[in-house]
This record gives C-alpha cells, structure tokens and sequence, in this order.
C-alpha cells in the first residue's frame, strides 16, 4: 500500500453565488520512497492539491488517506499532529516565521512535538545546507536563496516521511534555484523521504520518478518518468 | 484621536458656555450691585460709610450670616446651617426660588423662615411645620431651591436658612464673639458706575475692614474659578488625546511600512521623493481632518450631558449652546495632530529607493540617522508646550507638566526597552515551548511591547491614581471614624455657658476632651508696618492680606500632642504684667506673613492693642479632629480678653449623638455644633460627586488606551494570523496557538500593567508625602485586582483577535486574507 492515496478527490469554493470547481475525480496512489511531480499551467489546481493531500484544507469530495490515516475522519488538531508526525513542508515564499531566527526556525516542528534537546540537531540540519554561520539571523537578514536552504532544513527536522515542495525554486534565480533543487534531492535521497513536488517547470519535474499532469482540475496524465522519455 | 478631540471640544465648549453664562448671570451671582460686606459689627466710621452709600443707591438691604444650629421641632432634629438673617428686598437682581412659589413673597412680609432643601429632605419636614432658631420658633414658610450666588455644592455643605433679620436681637443668637458676617446690599439706578465708586472709596473702606464686591468683580473672580476647572479639565482631555496621537504614530508607522512597495513602484515611473511624501502627507491630513470632525461632532454631543454632571457644583444655570470656537479649536488641534505625529513616519517616504521594487525583502531604514526626525520630535515638543502654556498660568507650571508628559513617556518607552533586554538576558531557556514563545515575542521583530507598554501603562497609572487619591481623601476622613478619636466639637461657647455645657455634657456621659478659649483678634503691625504703610510700599516683603484676616487664637502653657516645636522657645506665661508676651506661630502661618523669631508683632484685639514677640515656630497636624490654632498666646495675656470656648467630646452613636444636640440647642440656642459623621456622609456625598466628574475625564483617556491596544493589536493582526496559520501548518495544536497567544498578550498586559501601577505608586507616595502629608498606604488588593482586570482584558482582545486561526483549516485562512 503506497504512503499517500487519493481517491475520487474533489473541491470547490463559492465564487459569485456558484460553486467554483477547483478539483474533481483526481484520483492517485503514492509509493512510499518515491518522487513525484504534480504539473500543469497556472489554475489547473496544482496547489490546491497539495493543500488537500498535507491536510491543510478540507475536500468537497472524495478522500486523502496519508500514512494509512484518512484525513476525512480527523479534526483540526489531529490533522496538525498528522502533518507534525508525517510531513514536511517547502514553498515557494519559504514561508519562515519572520519573528524567529534561522535556528528557532528549524527547530519549530521538534519544539511543537516537545521534543528536547533539539538544538544540536537543529544546528547539524543548518550545517548541512550550508547555513551553520547564520543560524541567529532573522529571515529578512537572509537572500532568497538561503531562506529557502532554511526551509529545506525545517523540513527535514521532524525526519517526515512523506515531503510537499511547492513551487520550491520558483522564486530564486537559475543558479540559486539549482543550487537548492540539488540539495532538496540529496536530503531527500538520505533521508528516504517520499517526496511530493508541484511545479509547473518541467526540467525540475522530469528530476523525480513520476510526473501527475493537471489540467482544468483533472489528471490528465499520470506517468513514470521512463515512458514520458519513451523508454 | 476622536475621543481626545471630543473630550476637547466639550471641554473647550463647556469653558465657553460658563464664561457667557457667568457674564449674563453675573447680576445674579451677587443679586445686587454692591455687596459691601465685614466680619465684624461696624464701628461709628465704617456706618457712616454704609450710611452715605444708602442715599445714593435705589434700594437697599442688610444680612447677618453665620453658622447656627436649627431644630425641627416635630422630629427633634438638629443640625448646623449657615443662617442669613435678611432686612430689605434682596435679591434685587435674580429671585428666591421657593415651593410654594409665594413663598418668597410671605417670607419678605415676615410670615416665617425659608429652609434649604437639602434640610427639608434630610428632616422630612413640610411647609407649615416649626423650627427652632436659637429661642425663638418660626414657621417653614417654604423650601428655598435657590438663592442668588448659591450652587448645590455649597448647600450640601452648610444649607441656608433664611430668616427675617428683626428677629436676631429677641433669638439669642447673636451674643459676644459670634462669628457674624455682615453685608449691605445696594441698589443702584441703572447708568451709575459702582465700580468707580468702589474705586474711589478703596482706601477708606480697607480703613474700616469694610469689603466691595461688584457684579464685575464677581463675574471675574468665578470666571477665574471656573477657568481653573476647564483648563484642568482640558489637561486631563489632553492626555486622552497623546495616548490617541500614540495611536495615529503607530498606525501611520504600519501603513508607511506597507506602502513601501508602491511608493517604490511610483518612484519607478519617475514620481519625485517630494512628490511620493506629499501624497501621504496630504492622505494622513484629510483622515486627521475627518477624525477631528468626527471628534468635535462627538464633544458637542458630550457637551449636552456636562450639566448634569456640573450643575451641582455650578452657582449659575449651565446652558448648552453649540460653541463653534471649541470645534474650531478641535479641528485645528485634530489637523496639527495627525500631521506632527505621522510626520515622523512620512518622512521616511522621502528614502524610500525605487530599487524597493526590484528587492525581494525591504531592508528597514535607519530613522535615527535622518536629521529631520529630530526636528519632528522637537515640533511634537513645542506643540505640547505650547497647548500646556494656554492651559496654564505660568512658564513653570507649562514646564512641570511638559516636563511631567516627557518623563512619563520617557519613563515608559525606557521600561518596555529594559524589559526587553532583561528577557533576551535572562530568558527562560527551560520553559515549556508555548511559554517561551509567547514570552519571546515581546521581544522579537515587529513586536508591540513599546506601543502597548505605552499606551495600556499610561492608562493604567491613570486608574490607579484616581484610585489612590479618592482612598488617600477618604483615608483622612475615615480616620476620624476611629473610637479613640473626639467625633463632636460644640463651638461659640459663652464663658458664662462653659461650666453648665461641660456639666451636661459629662452628666451625659461623654469625655470632655477638649476645652478651649478662643479670642478673636486681628493683626495691626508686624515690625512697625501697618496695613496701609505696606500698600503705600510696593516693595514691602509683607502683603496687605496679613492684616485683613480675623484670627481666631488661643492661650495655653503648653503644646498639644498634635504640635511640635521647631524653633525657637515655647512661653507658658508671661512673668510680668507689663512683659511683652512671646507667643508661638504655625510655620506656615509664619511663611505667610512673613514672620520669623524675634519680630514684633502688634495685634488688636477687639480696640485693645497688645504688643507681642514672636517666640517660637510650631508644626501642627492639622488632620487630627481637634482645635488647631495658628497663633498661642502664654498665660497671663489675653485671659480676660471677651472670649468664646469650643469643647470637643465623642458620642457613642446616632442616637446618643442627636438626643445630646437637642439638649444643646434647647438649652444654649446660640451655640453651635459639628457633627462629624455627618460631616463624614456630606464628603463623601461631594467626593463621590467630583470622583464622578474626574473619573469621567479620565474615562476618555481609558478608552483612547482601550482602543489604542485593539488598534494595535488589529495592525498586526495579519502578520500574526500568517504566524499562527504557518505554526498550524507545521503541526501546532489549536492548544498551543491559542496558548502563544494568551501568553503573548499576558505578558503585555502584565508588564504594561505593571509598569503604569509602578508609575501611579511613586507618583501617590509623592502626593501623600508632600501634598497630604499622610503616610502612604495603597490597598494592594485593589491594585491586585486592577492588575489582573487589565492584564486579563489585553489578553483577551489578542485572543478575540486571533480566534479565526483555531477553527479554520490553515489553507481557508490564508486564501481569505491573501
């Protein structure tokens, strides 16, 4: 049984007195380890699906079932404690918590589960994406670049086993951008992680295993890299 | 900012409307155009005086005003009044108004009294009903509602009783050493200049301790009074208004900050810094323009309301035109405002690079840096001056309060600064996650604490103050409640009636605990001068008022516990006859008359010169229920010297208290008593009633706090929800949210709270122990339970402001406010 399944997905939101549907029958299911890009141009609800498979939001239809937990029949907190246990979380706006430094961000998802003795641990994270020297910086302190190897490192503080990137290079320049694209994939290989990217750039797409095209809130495609090669 | 301008302009609007009711009313203040008035019975020279002022005047009248007890006789009540006997058809200007209406009338053809009706109340007495005036017994001829140049306020104090004054000779009432003011009123036809005549006669009737009171010169001493009360008030609205200009500041700030990509995207398409600042500077005044009508629509309305809390202590009816120099005054106050105290932020436009637009994070510039920020805070500081300077007398008083508003933000933004430091120093590294959290946001970037400190401190101090000061009021009366203390002081003995009242009194019972002869006596000289050589001598380091005051004094061969000496030798009896006497003075007496050891003082006492040196300087307790005297003759003096004798006893209770009274005025109807616990409930009734008015003043800078704090919590009410939505989104529980949260704004509270009890405890020591001179004793409850209330109320709006993160899903929550 994959780590993430996805059935008859659904989800719309209220727009001038109708329902606007974002999502419909998306269905799919996630090998545990693997890699996965979700693609399609802008509105096709790329975004909205991963809100919905991280359990950030509720679906109009259908079901999310994460690490053999259905999201359906669990409440706000359960679904956090989910999201604390299971997964990470990388965006395109890096999304650190300006009032903390790069450490104290890091160490967030390990102080939320009342972990201790977090800091040694948090710091050899920062190490490894380069960033042992800025760790009592605040993120306006950092570039783009280096608030996004912030990022990276959050994510993998709780050892999550499954890992949602959005957009994560979208708002870095090309050789930042790779620079962290490599990173994310080395973490990712040592951790074991399962990781789940949304992307609208195919070059980064075709870097992971399988690619889940979108469009209009449908899957259109749903591949292995392989055959998308023709192979 | 609104409700420090509305605060203003009812304020402003109030002081208006008294300045024009006084002027129109002023007539009726004195009800006649000349009240020529003395403590003493006039001598041949001071009567021709009168005499000659009745031929020139239309209409005459004559009053003899003093304290004297009264007795219903139905209820057995008494209770001591100020009587004014009254000859003649005062008031000429302004009525009696009485219930029945004719009451008036029946009183001026000698059918009966009129009583206050404060009495009537407290008595339950009706018209028609008897009541004793020393041994005479009159019939309530009817209730006085007002009479001319009384408020509400003074009636609470001593209610008038007025009775014909043909009557005063037959009643007893008036007997040696009776503390009789005396005033004759005159009517002049319209045309004739009184205050030429008063001018013209200045000298001669100082000569003859005679005093003039015009309808100019009463209009002026209570338009003087009342302009005291609105330029205080005004001063406590102002406050109000400082904590709102917080506010504007820190909003501005804000906006300013979010702004800073547009205005780098203006200057991209080529507008100017100039440009980019006029913009905003133009905004902020239009929004300052309408917050300061809105103010002033709000003050007009406010202004309806303040008769009912001032008219009570008002002699003059209070009207409530719409005053349109007051909202003038609000709108240009309101512009100034929104424009100094966002200048400070605006100017900050001026640096904004359109390299901003290009820059993914915007680096905060370094305002410190700019010269013109100081000269923003210099502005801010002469516009506080400058409205201090109108409210104020003197540069002094303008500096003490500058200096006062200065300090007290200093103070503020310098606790909020080391409370800051002192948690990053010593942060509790071992708290729990929720704890350290919500502790380290006080410190962390773009946090509130310096603006809430500020703003929740300064009110707080507020709250606290007005509390302290009404208990330290209060404190001074209630302790005149203890059982060990004297509670009843009968006074204007005769010393003829002395033994048979110390009689009645000990046969009821009670202790005599004090019996004391009072001799009244003025001063002729001091060092040679007499009155009229000092107001020929500009330069004279001793003023006129020295020698107009009565003085009540009294002769004894030793200090009581309630004295202390501090120099000089206390005399207990003169050796001689023919020895000069060394008497003793208060010290502040002796400051006010400019009196030291060794100076000759030469007093008159009643015709009778008596030479003196001055002997020692005592400090006296003057907050001990007892007889103080601010002048002590030794033995062997002024011992035969016409004198009266107050007696100072303690009654067990209510009963006792009123059934001794009766006794006493059946018996000696010319002596007079106080009653303490009565004066205790009449106090408390007027502390109560100025509580009120001072309260309601500070309410308005309450409520500026208030609504600072949820402004301020609101502006950062998005960076707050993209925290927590973030916090959520890693896995925190709505627990732990909500907890970061409530702690965050706890310690706020807390510290703001805090801070501004701490400001209000000095601030209190320091009045009990120079104004009051009482020991300090805060109830720490109270202060317990204002700590916790505001504390509470701070968390309370951060958590009502936070709510919608704990229920939603993170993903709703960041759609709806991206």
């Amino acid at each position: 049984m994959g780590i993430l399944t996805v059935a008859n997905l659904g989800k719309s939101y209220p727009s001038a007195g109708h329902p606007l549907t974002v999502l419909k029958g998306v269905n799919f299911d996630i090998t545990a380890g693997s890699s996965v890009a979700i693609v399609g141009p802008s509105g096709s609800g790329k975004t909205t699906l991963l809100g919905l498979c991280a359990g950030l939001d509720r679906s109009t239809t259908g079901n999310v079932v994460l690490n053999g937990v259905d999201f359906n029949n669990l409440g706000e907190d359960e679904r956090a404690k989910v999201r604390n246990q299971y997964v990470g979380f990388i965006f395109q706006n890096f999304q650190l918590l300006p009032t903390l430094t790069a450490l104290e961000n890091v160490m967030v998802p390990l102080e939320l589960r009342g972990e201790t003795n977090i800091k040694a641990r948090s710091l050899a994270l920062l190490d490894k994406v380069g960033l042992a020297e800025r760790a009592n910086h605040y993120p306006t302190q950092l570039s783009g670049g280096e608030q996004q190897r912030v990022s990276l490192a959050r994510a993998f503080s709780n050892s999550p086993q499954i890992l949602f990137a959005d957009e994560p290079t979208g708002n870095l320049d090309t050789e930042t951008g790779e620079k962290v694209e490599q990173l994310l994939f080395d973490l990712n290989k040592d951790a074991g992680t399962t990781l789940i990217l949304v992307t609208h750039d195919l070059e980064l797409a075709s870097k992971t295993e399988r690619i889940i095209r979108l469009k209009s809130g449908e899957v259109w495609s749903d591949e292995p890299i392989a055959l998308q090669h023709g192979q | 900012m609104i409700l420090g301008i509305a605060a203003l302009v009812a304020i402003f609007a109030l002081g208006d409307n008294l300045n024009r009711d006084i002027d129109s009313q002023a007539a009726t203040l004195i009800g006649a155009d000349l009240d020529l008035s003395s403590n003493r019975e006039s001598t041949p020279a001071a009567k021709f005086i009168i005499d000659s002022l009745k031929k020139e005047a239309s209409a005459v009248s004559e009053e003899q005003r003093f304290a004297s007890m009264i007795l219903f006789t139905k209820t057995g009540g008494t209770r001591l009044v100020q009587l004014r006997a009254l000859r003649g058809a005062y008031p000429f200007y302004g009525v009696m108004e009485t219930s029945p209406a004719s009451a008036a009338a029946d009183f001026y053809t000698g059918k009966g009294v009129l009583v206050d009706q404060t009495l009537m109340l407290q008595f339950k007495a009706s018209v028609g009903d008897t009541v004793q005036l020393g041994t005479l017994k009159f019939a309530i001829a009817g209730i006085l509602n007002q009479a001319p140049g009384q408020s509400g306020f003074a009636s609470t104090i001593a209610p008038a009783v007025f009775m014909p004054l043909d009557a005063i000779a037959k009643s007893g009432l008036s007997q040696k050493g009776s503390r009789i003011n005396y005033h004759y009123y005159y009517k002049f036809n319209s045309g004739f200049n009184t205050d030429e005549l008063v001018k013209r006669l200045e000298t001669r009737l100082d000569k003859r301790d005679l005093d003039a009171e015009t309808i100019s010169s009463k209009k002026e001493s209570t338009g003087k009074s009342f302009a005291d009360v609105t330029k205080f008030l005004s001063l406590v609205g102002f406050i109000a208004l400082l904590l709102g200009c917080i506010g504007v500041a820190s909003a501005v700030h804000i906006y300013v900050k979010e702004k800073v990509k547009s205005i780098a995207i203006l200057r991209c398409l080529g507008l100017s810094s100039k440009q980019a600042f006029l913009i905003y500077l133009i905004q902020i005044v239009c929004i300052g323009f309408l917050g300061a009508v809105a103010g002033a629509v709000l003050g007009t309305l406010i202004q309806q309301l303040l008769p009912v809390l001032f008219q009570d202590l008002l002699p003059i009816k209070m009207s409530t035109l719409i005053s349109w120099r007051a909202i003038g005054q609000g709108l240009i106050l309101g512009i100034c405002i929104a424009f100094l105290f966002s200048l400070s932020s605006l100017i900050s436009i001026r640096k904004v690079s359109p390299l901003n637009t290009l820059r993914a994070v915007t680096p905060e510039g370094s305002q410190a840096k700019d010269p013109l920020t100081w000269f923003v805070y210099l502005l801010i500081l002469a516009f506080i001056t400058c409205f201090a300077r109108l409210q104020l007398s003197n540069w002094l008083q303008t500096f003490v309060f500058s200096a006062a508003i200065v300090i007290s933000f200093a103070f503020l933004y310098g606790i909020s600064a080391l409370v800051i430091k002192l948690i990053r120093i010593y942060f509790p590294y071992s708290w729990k996650y929720t704890w350290r959290q919500g502790l380290s946001n006080l410190y962390r970037p773009n946090n509130q604490t310096t603006i809430l400190v500020l703003s929740v401190g300064l009110g707080t101090a507020f709250i606290c103050t007005l509390f302290f000061v009404q208990s330290m009021l209060t404190s001074r009366i209630t302790r005149s409640t203890d059982p060990t203390q004297p509670n009843m002081i009968l006074f204007d003995i005769q010393s003829t009636q002395k033994d048979a009242i110390t009689k009645l009194t000990k046969s009821n019972g009670f202790p005599i605990l004090q019996d004391v002869p009072i001799v009244t006596m003025r001063l002729q000289e001091i060092n040679g001068f007499s009155a009229a050589d000092v107001r020929k001598d500009s330069s004279s380091k001793y003023s006129p008022r020295a020698f107009n005051a009565e003085l009540r004094v009294t002769f004894r061969d030793s200090l009581t516990a309630a004295e202390q000496l501090i120099s000089g030798k206390f005399q207990t009896r003169i050796n001689q006859a023919r020895d000069t006497a060394r008497i003793s003075l208060e010290e502040s007496y002796a400051r006010q008359i400019h009196a030291g050891l060794g100076d000759k003082l030469l007093f008159n006492v009643q015709g009778m010169l008596i030479p003196t040196i001055v002997g020692s300087i005592r400090k006296v307790d003057w907050n001990r229920v007892q007889t103080n005297f601010r002048l002590v003759f030794p033995l062997g003096v002024i011992d035969d010297a016409p004198q009266f004798h107050v007696l100072v006893t303690r009654v067990p209770d209510a009963n006792a208290s009123a059934a001794f009274q009766q006794k006493i005025v059946s018996g000696f109807p010319n002596v007079s008593i106080i009653d303490l616990a009565l004066i205790l409930s009449v106090v408390d009734g007027i502390l109560d009633k100025i509580g009120f008015v001072i309260r309601f003043m500070a309410g308005f800078s309450i409520i500026t706090g208030l609504i600072v704090l949820i402004s301020s919590v609101m502006i950062s009410k998005y960076q707050r929800i993209q925290e927590s939505v973030l916090l959520r989104t890693l896995g925190a529980s709505r627990g732990q949210v909500f907890a970061i949260t409530a702690l965050e704004y706890f310690f706020l509270g807390a510290i703001a709270s805090l801070t501004g009890i701490v400001i209000a405890l000095a601030g209190n020591w320091a009045l009990a122990r120079f104004s009051f001179e009482i020991p300090f004793q805060p109830n720490w409850l109270a202060v317990a339970l204002i700590f916790l209330s505001i504390s509470g109320l701070t968390m309370l709006i951060g958590i009502l402001n936070s709510r919608t993160v704990l229920s939603k899903p993170p993903l709703e929550i960041l759609r709806k406010n991206s």
